[in-house]
């Protein structure tokens, strides 16, 4: 398909229609809000279900709810709403029913501002519902990834019965950019062995809980998403590489951060450092082998993000205090600029 | 020679599983009455039941249908999900007071507003079981919980919430009512109700909602009997039965 100007906010829901989303439910919540308004006059258009919620508690119920059933859904919100979202997150997580979140950060704690920001790194890759799980999380730095990342995500989801979560911020959320659009995909409802969509005359009874009262069956629930979670951190991560091949500083940033990062290793290269960027593309399963690799060859890391330090931790982790780890971070929706 | 008619035998719509309920709920009383409609309707193959949390968290075990097991309070917008998805399907949530009427109302309030085709079972037995017996939002003035030791003072903890009469108010309901099911003739009146509800929904004709006045005999303190007497006194004086809004399609519907 031809390049076309899109707005990021925008896109994600086009993508999500094109990927066979039957169901949004969403609250106002700015910088995110044009998903909610575009996939509002979107899905009617086409039959499908828009729900505004009368909260985000209601949106990620509704969610559940559906995703029970079987169907591709998703809602989107900001920081402080998917703070509310997250009962509800991890009530999908412990039913293991596919969902999709789309986060636009925004800065916080608390009430915040509406400015772009990435404190929500902890929340979403450490998972700050309650209980044992793990939701796949990606972090895309421009409106085609955005469009990329949200079209997997509803695959991820699906393979791996998980919340997938999209985090970006409202820079990647508001501005417009040319890019490509994938081909609208017809809606297309599974034969699941789990979901319930009723008996119909078809078989047994099902039921989809997150109860398991006797504490040996809920281990049991939670060695099997263990297991599945392994098998994602093998076979899903993914990541993009700039400069890396005889890089003595590696750079390390995610999202918008990453992408102003690049910027000003393009600089420094110009003026002869021998750096290179790594931007995790799913934060969570987190790159830690790369990263482990590249300490055998890099003399420092450098890890930017804008918040105070949160995926600066992770990479501590793959480092092991061979090298040092230095940290560049604006927070509070200050966006860096490079130079 | 004489013979034996069976004419009290378990509905279709439950499993074999035995309910979990205190001797003397009324739970298991209203689980029957759900399950006897729905098998009268014959949708127990195109049903999906809600449960909530509180003392009817295992409800999805009783029914023979198929079941999604809300957090507390949400079942309301859990339903939501499922009915917009599954616009064919007969969605029913069963909830308690301190579920509907304490964490829930934000949920249940704007389900209602919204007319969702969905059928709300409440069970008002004035605290929170599960707990152990703490105040709810439908606990009488004066009635003594492990949360209101003294009895419920108003000044300070407020004031019972009526349900029914305040959905009632909402254009997007279809039927709202209130029965008790602490007597057999009441019982009948309860079960016709659900009937009610289950065919507004299969019509389309918005939220449907029948609050059942219940016992608890464990968490109250006194016998079964006796709980039955404090619903018939205590309760139907200050929650008084009766249709609170049937919509003028609702009342043409002959079953």
């Amino acid at each position: 398909m031809p390049k076309e100007l899109w707005k990021g906010n925008e896109a994600i829901a086009e993508t999500a229609v094109r990927a066979g989303l039957e169901a949004y439910f969403g609250y106002p919540i700015t910088p995110q809000t044009e998903i909610l308004e575009y996939l509002s006059r979107r899905m009617p258009e086409l039959g499908r279900t828009f729900v505004q919620a009368e909260s985000e508690l209601g949106a990620i119920n509704m969610v559940y709810g559906a995703a029970c059933t079987g169907v591709r859904v998703m809602s989107s919100s900001s920081s402080p709403g998917v703070s509310l979202m997250m009962e509800g997150i991890s009530y999908i997580a412990g039913t293991e029913v596919p969902a999709v979140l789309v986060n636009v950060m925004r800065g916080g704690p608390g009430l915040g501002n509406i400015a772009p920001a990435q404190g929500d790194y902890n929340q979403a890759v450490h998972g700050g519902g309650h209980g044992d799980y793990q939701p796949i999380v990606l972090a895309p730095a421009s409106v085609q990834e955005a469009i990329d990342l949200t079209a997997l995500s509803f695959d991820l989801a699906e393979k791996y019965r998980a919340i997938c979560m999209v985090i970006l911020d409202g820079c990647v959320g508001q501005m417009m950019e040319p890019a490509e659009m994938p081909e609208m995909k017809p809606v297309h409802r599974e034969n699941w062995d789990w979901n319930t969509d009723a008996k119909m005359g078809k078989r047994e009874r099902r039921v989809l809980s997150s109860i398991y009262i006797e504490p040996a069956e809920e281990e049991k629930m939670n060695l099997r998403v263990l297991n599945r979670w392994r098998t994602i951190e093998a076979k899903e991560v993914r990541y993009k590489e700039y400069f890396l091949d005889d890089a003595e500083i590696v750079v390390v940033g995610f999202g918008t951060a990453g992408r102003i990062a690049l910027s000003a290793v393009r600089e420094a290269r110009a003026e002869g450092i021998k750096v290179g960027l790594l931007r995790p593309i799913t934060v969570s399963p987190f790159p830690y082998k790369v990263i482990d690799q590249l300490t055998a060859r890099a003399d420092a890391f450098l890890v930017t993000e804008m918040n105070s330090g949160q995926m600066l931790e992770d990479v501590r982790l793959a480092v092991k205090g061979r090298v040092p780890v230095e940290f560049y971070g604006r927070l509070g929706g200050v966006v860096p600029i490079p130079g | 020679m004489a013979t034996e008619n069976l004419v009290y035998d378990r509905p279709e719509g439950f499993t074999d599983t035995p309910t979990h309920y205190c001797p003397g709920c009324t739970h298991g009383v209203a689980h029957r009455l759900v399950a006897e409609v729905l098998e009268e309707m014959g949708v127990l193959e195109k049903t999906i039941g809600v449960a909530p949390v509180g003392c009817s968290v295992f409800a999805y075990n009783y029914f023979d249908t198929d079941f999604v097991e809300a957090p507390h309070g949400r079942a309301p917008a859990m339903a939501t999900g499922v009915k917009r998805v599954m616009p064919d399907r007969i969605v029913f949530t069963y909830q308690g007071d301190g579920d509907l009427a304490s964490i829930g109302m934000g949920e249940i309030v704007h389900a209602a507003a919204r007319g969702e085709n969905i059928t709300v079972i409440f069970i008002n037995n004035a605290n929170f079981g599960m707990t152990g017996g703490q105040m709810a939002p439908t606990t009488l003035p004066g009635m003594k919980t492990t949360s209101s030791p003294n009895g419920r003072d108003v000044e300070t903890q407020g004031y019972p919430i009526k349900v029914a009469e305040m959905l009632s108010t909402l254009d997007g309901v279809g039927y709202c009512v209130r029965r008790s099911l602490h007597d057999p003739k009441n019982i009948r009146l309860a079960k016709k109700a659900i009937r009610m509800a289950f065919e507004t929904q299969s019509r389309g004709l918005g939220f449907s909602m029948v609050e059942l006045l219940s016992t608890c005999p464990t968490n109250w303190g006194i016998t079964p009997v006796n709980s039955l007497k404090f619903v018939e006194e205590h309760m139907v004086p200050f929650y008084p039965l009766g249709d609170y809004k049937i919509s003028e399609a609702i009342k043409q519907i002959k079953v």
